[in-house]
């Protein structure tokens, strides 16, 4: 086990610098971001050059991308055009980021999974069927028309909640933002927890546990959820790192100032620093979160055993 | 097999989620208290620069410099007249050199009294090169200018000879060619005094701006918000009126608005085009729709051989006569634009250079004529032109798209006229600066101050720092040194219009429309109004509720 995660972090190395490398390519392709800082005049050339000497834009691309990283290992993230340090930038959006994440999670989990084992165990009945089409609904409207949808009947018809969210980003307030970033990977939660509770419901394990009398509570929750997990843990792992990133349509919405909000002010200033900064910390988050869904799988199935 | 147990853990989830939504849900109201006290909640933007006054060159950041500065003039909200705000005396023989004395009795929100070196320091600042200030050229007048910000290399100066201080509250300008004009370019926000801490702890005064108008940084967190507060011992004549304004940046502008009509924002000053159909039955009176000194124009590439030819402005006035401004502006922009009819803009006034009789039927829509005129002129070179614009900000696809449509229809020929996307506002700045672009591009103009000099010079003189498309006329960079040279103000603007006259015979740009501000608010507040530059007149509003 030991080896095995040691060899699983050796092999995010070389992951790690292909896909800052790429987000760093990809960013400078976009030209010359010191263009746009002065609205709709030029900068006048002496000041052009002297921010682009300040941000190491007239560098090579090569020497550019050494500097970052050899920054990055120091802690330095560069500095946004704002003059704010891409650090404190991040120190204000992740937080919130990961807790509207945790949010979605969260019901991803009770929600999903929930619904899942229910219409697995009763498959063909109203209930599955109904909850089934629902989850048809909800993967096909897209995010932002639930967003908005939700925003305008809970916010502004019904007056439920606000319908922004506060600088402070409260648990409370990020409730309905979080189910509607959950909402499509709830869906699929649901049908995979279903399809995978369906079919091992027939299992021999399944029947042997039920043979042994043992209470129904504990047939379903530690034989046949237990094991039903493995591709539904898979999901909601790779999905963690998905909704940091794809939090950008849901953020907009309710003016959340989390990571996809960075992100897209970052893309649309041309703001490397920034933009490179949030995407290798994203990266990282994937990495990791990848590990520990591979080690998961150990603890949830003792079969799966890795050298 | 029954799930009994899994049955009732969703139920209690569905249950937990509806309580969680029942607690959020308190709801309601933007500040605390009402009357004098009361506090204004307005949208804002993450301001894209450092906000120090010669830094900021955008509208977000601009809004704080109006609420927390107060410089040498003021333009009058209502008039865009500059008015003497602490100036008490700017008095030039020459239009050359001038003669600044500050008025007695003004201090920073920190105490320190506002003098003579407040200002010229502040200036220095703002003009040398190693501090990077976006707005350094606006020194550009100023003596000294090249020693402390050379086109290319080191500077060799660190202060603008073309400044002293004679006095404690005294001190002269010199500039480095006549300008009768300049004292009112003063109300500029880049011209704003400084304190010393601006100066000695810069982390500090950028993380809690202090400043000498009427509102005194209460808070602020850069990217979400700032609360400003209504600073009591300031001595100018424009109090404010209300107790504070809290800035809230929104991460679009739609959700700003989805705040407004909810009761959670008092104003809202970027109306989306998205909510203009329904904003007069959401507002009703509550929607401000005025005009702001913006022009938007297409430009030409004159360093293109093709697009500078003699006898070519003829396809120019065609191309212009081909646009069917009135349609546009009516059904893409809902009415918050106005079509151009000159090259300044209607915030001038008659008196200040504003003519709607100076571009005449050029900028008539008549599709006949149009099309006569591209002929006589040699036809539209290459026998297609395309329109660049960005496509990340301003819905600008629609109305390039529509232009192009129109230009067409005029021509009968369906592929006369294409428009091509860039993605990034940056990228175009970029093209544009690099004169990579072949065909005419969007251009707009936002005023730094109700000038017709302002709308003409940076724009059409000879190399000047906006001159995007090169263009470059003998006759019209004379009519303008010479209206400079003026030193009756009146007589200054009317040279200035035999300049506009001469952009005008050339088509050096085609003028589409002037551009509105707009902006919503809710019932709790009153007597509200936008600027010249489309920014609130914060200190004016009254809360009710």
């Amino acid at each position: 086990m030991g080896r095995y995660v040691i060899r699983r972090l050796l092999q995010m190395i070389p992951v790690f610098f292909g896909a800052t490398l790429l987000i760093f390519l990809m960013v400078n392709v976009m030209g010359d971001p010191i263009a746009g800082l002065c609205g709709e005049r030029q900068c006048d050339p002496a000041t052009a050059a002297q921010l682009r000497k300040e941000f190491g834009l007239d560098q090579p691309l090569w020497q550019q991308y050494a500097t970052y990283m050899g920054n990055v290992f120091t802690g330095d993230f560069g500095t946004a055009f704002n003059g704010q340090p891409v650090t404190e930038l991040m120190g204000t959006a992740f937080p919130v980021t990961i807790r509207l994440t945790l949010v979605a999670i969260f019901f991803e989990i009770v929600i999903g999974v929930g619904l899942g084992v229910l219409t697995g165990l009763r498959r063909g009945r109203p209930v599955d069927t109904s909850v089934l089409l629902l989850t048809l609904v909800v993967i096909s409207v897209p995010t932002f028309v639930t967003g908005l949808l939700l925003q305008l009947l809970l916010g502004v018809e019904w007056g439920w909640i606000k319908p922004s969210v506060s600088s402070d980003a409260l648990l409370g307030e990020l409730i309905v933002p979080g189910l509607v970033l959950a909402s499509v990977s709830l869906a699929y939660v649901t049908r995979l927890t279903r399809t995978s509770i369906a079919e091992n419901r027939r299992a021999d394990y399944v029947r042997t546990a039920i043979a042994k009398g043992l209470p129904r509570r504990r047939v379903i929750g530690r034989h046949l959820l237990r094991n039903s997990l493995i591709p539904v843990v898979t999901f909601i792992g790779a999905d963690i790192g998905a909704l940091m990133g794809g939090a950008i349509v849901t953020e907009r919405i309710f003016n959340i100032h989390g990571v996809g909000y960075q992100l897209y002010q970052g893309i649309l200033r041309q703001n490397i620093q920034t933009v490179v900064g949030f995407v290798t910390v994203l990266v990282l988050v994937f990495l990791l979160v990848n590990l520990l869904v591979d080690l998961l799988y150990a603890v949830l199935d003792p079969r799966i055993r890795y050298a | 097999m029954r799930p009994v147990v899994q049955a009732t853990s969703a139920t209690r989830a569905a249950v937990a989620l509806a309580l969680a939504l029942a607690a959020v849900g308190c709801g309601g109201g933007g500040g605390s208290g009402g009357g004098a006290d009361g506090i204004v909640s307005s949208s804002w933007g993450d301001p894209q620069n450092p906000l120090e006054p010669a830094n900021t060159n955008e509208v977000q950041g601009g809004k704080v410099l109006d609420l927390i500065f107060r410089g040498l003039k003021r333009y009058d909200p209502k008039t865009g007249e500059a008015q003497d705000m602490l100036a008490e005396k700017i008095a030039t023989t020459d239009s050359t050199t001038f003669a600044i004395t500050v008025k007695d009795g003004w201090t920073f929100s920190n105490g320190e009294p506002v003098t003579a070196e407040s200002f010229v320091d502040a200036w220095n600042y703002g003009a040398h090169l190693r501090n990077n200030q976006r707005n350094a050229y606006f020194f550009g007048y100023i003596q000294g200018y090249d020693q402390v910000h050379p086109e290319s290399g080191e500077p060799t100066a660190r202060t603008l000879s073309g400044l002293k201080v004679t006095g404690p509250r005294t001190f002269t300008v010199t500039l480095s060619q006549k300008f009768s004009t300049w004292p009112e370019t003063l109300g500029y926000a880049a011209f704003a005094p400084l304190p010393k801490s601006f100066f000695t702890d810069h982390d500090a005064w950028l993380a809690k701006p202090v400043g000498n108008g009427p509102y005194a940084v209460d808070s602020y967190a850069k990217g979400s918000r700032m609360s400003l507060r209504r600073w009591d011992a300031y001595p100018g004549d424009d109090k404010a009126m209300n107790g504070g304004v809290d800035l809230v940046v929104y991460t679009d502008s739609n959700t700003a608005y989805t705040d407004l009509t909810a009761g959670n924002l008092d104003l809202a000053d970027d109306i989306p085009a998205s909510q203009l159909k329904h904003v007069q039955s959401d507002l009703s009176d509550r929607y401000i729709n005025t005009p702001a000194g913006i022009i938007q124009t297409l430009a030409f590439p004159y360093y293109d051989p093709a697009w500078n030819k003699p006898g070519q402005e003829k396809v120019r006035q065609g191309l212009s006569m081909a646009i069917n401004r009135r349609q546009i502006t009516d059904k893409i922009f809902m009415k918050t634009r106005t079509p151009a009819r000159d090259w300044t803009s209607p915030v001038l006034g008659p008196d200040g250079g504003y003519d709607d009789a100076l571009c005449g039927t050029y900028c008539t829509y008549d599709p006949r004529r149009a099309k006569q005129l591209i002929a006589e002129g040699g036809g539209i070179p290459g026998g297609r032109l395309t329109i660049t614009y960005n496509a990340d900000s301003g819905s600008h696809k629609e109305w390039v798209d529509a232009v192009c449509h129109s230009i067409n229809n005029a021509l009968d020929n369906h592929r006369a006229c294409t428009s091509s996307p860039v993605g990034t506002f940056a990228d175009y700045r970029n093209q544009i600066s690099q004169a990579k672009l072949v065909g005419p591009f969007r251009a707009g103009w936002q005023m730094d101050y109700p000038l017709i000099q302002n709308f003409l010079q940076p724009l059409y003189y000879t190399n000047a720092s906006s001159n995007d498309g090169k263009w470059t006329n003998e006759e019209f960079d004379r009519l303008v040194d010479q209206a400079n040279a003026e030193t009756d103000p009146a007589k200054a603007i009317d040279t200035f219009k035999r300049a506009e006259t001469v952009v005008r015979d050339q088509m050096a740009s085609i003028p589409l429309w002037y551009q509105n501000g707009s902006a919503g608010y809710s019932d709790r507040i009153s007597n509200v109004q936008l600027n010249q530059f489309s920014v609130p007149v914060y200190n004016e509003i009254k809360v009710s509720g």
